[in-house]
């Protein structure tokens, strides 16, 4: 590794943990979403200080080429986010289900309590669509 | 069972022309009931044609499923005690005729399935897809203790008992409200039977017979079946009481 590449790793080692670090300041980043992306951040910043520990840890865990060990981590890292990413997508639908059937049952309510009839909802129109 | 404590629930998406035929015929068959067709998004006026036919509407504001739609009708349900629902599809499948038939063995069951495939009617399903709905039906008999065939009807009716659970934990998934409903139901230690209805054909769209769509579908269906019995039991605890 020349110096260049070792500059440059460092750079977007750096880059990044700055991106999640103005992201979390200005809250369009939720702690628990930052954790990953901060830990990837720290690992990169980590390997581009001491690339020997990179070799060391590789050498123990039985990896031949040194760069698998950070294709591996990264992979796995992406892994987590993408998972965390599917769950809480499961529960955001869930909560806009519930909020559509609360909804359509609160209208119905509301139409009772009115006596509303036909004429009534040509004027206000089916809004939703 | 009084039919004036009776809702019949109507999931519709875009069925303006034959949810208002459905709403008559339930009126004549239980004419104490009331019948809340439960629009899921639709874009054709289904809500207006449902009450100009007398019936209630709720209007999702976007389509969520014949899960979501029931959900929504069994709180209603709860919310206003009614004491029986039944699920009439809105495409005309379903004989209203039918429905005293199934509210009478709620005396004995807290589910009550119509079936399609138990004698009565001339509804037909062959090849790869009947044998599907075949293998669930047995699996499903026996996960419930109870005779039944045809697994993945939705001309059901419920009682007070099992509104509860299911306005609470009606599945959204596709075929979770027919399959998954019928093992939350035996988790929550309500009882299921099935009574033979005579079905007519659909007014519109036919039943697929292509192997590789049945084959899809008993995947689908087994994976439905396979995560609603290891689900955690935790998951049926009632959220409101």
């Amino acid at each position: 590794m020349n110096v260049a590449s070792h500059v440059f790793a460092l750079l977007c080692a750096l880059a990044l943990m700055a991106i999640v670090v103005d992201r979390l300041r200005r809250r369009r980043l939720r702690e628990r979403h930052a954790v990953w992306w901060f830990l990837g951040a720290l690992l990169a910043l980590v390997a581009g200080l001491f690339p020997s520990l990179v070799v060391d840890a590789a050498e123990a865990l039985g990896f031949e080429v040194p760069a698998n060990l950070l294709f591996f981590v990264s992979v796995v890292l992406l892994v987590f986010v993408a998972i965390q990413y599917a769950s809480e997508l499961t529960a955001l639908e869930s909560q806009t289900r519930t909020l559509a059937e609360r909804v359509a049952l609160l209208e119905l309510e509301l139409r009772t309590l009115r006596g509303d009839d036909d004429q009534r909802e040509e004027s206000t129109g089916e809004s939703a669509s | 069972m009084s039919s004036h404590s009776v809702l019949v629930v109507i999931p519709a998406y875009n069925e303006a022309l034959s949810v208002g035929e459905v709403i008559a015929e339930v009126h004549e068959a239980v004419p104490g009931a009331h019948v809340l067709v439960v629009d899921d998004g639709s874009r054709d006026g289904t809500a207006k044609i449902a009450r100009r036919a007398g019936a209630l509407a709720a209007s999702l504001p976007y389509n969520l499923g014949v899960g979501g739609a029931m959900r929504t009708g069994y709180q209603y349900a709860r919310v206003h005690g009614y004491d029986a629902v039944v699920q009439v599809d809105a495409d005309g499948q379903h004989d209203p005729a039918a429905i005293p038939a199934l509210l009478a063995r709620l005396d004995t069951s807290d589910v009550v399935l119509g079936a399609r495939f138990a004698g009565e009617g001339t509804y037909r399903v062959r090849g790869p897809r009947k044998w599907a709905m075949a293998v669930l039906a047995r699996i499903l008999s026996r996960i419930c203790d109870a005779k039944l065939t045809d697994t993945t009807s939705g001309f059901r009716a419920i009682n007070a008992d099992a509104i509860s659970v299911f306005a609470d934990h009606y599945p959204a998934e596709y075929l979770g409200d027919t399959i998954e409903a019928l093992v939350i139901a035996h988790r929550c230690g309500l009882t299921v039977e099935q009574v033979p209805v005579a079905m007519r054909a659909r007014t519109h769209g036919t039943p697929s017979h292509n192997p590789f769509e049945a084959a899809v579908y008993l995947a689908r269906a087994a994976l439905a079946l396979v995560f609603a019995v290891v689900r955690p039991t935790a998951m049926y605890e009632s959220r409101t009481a």
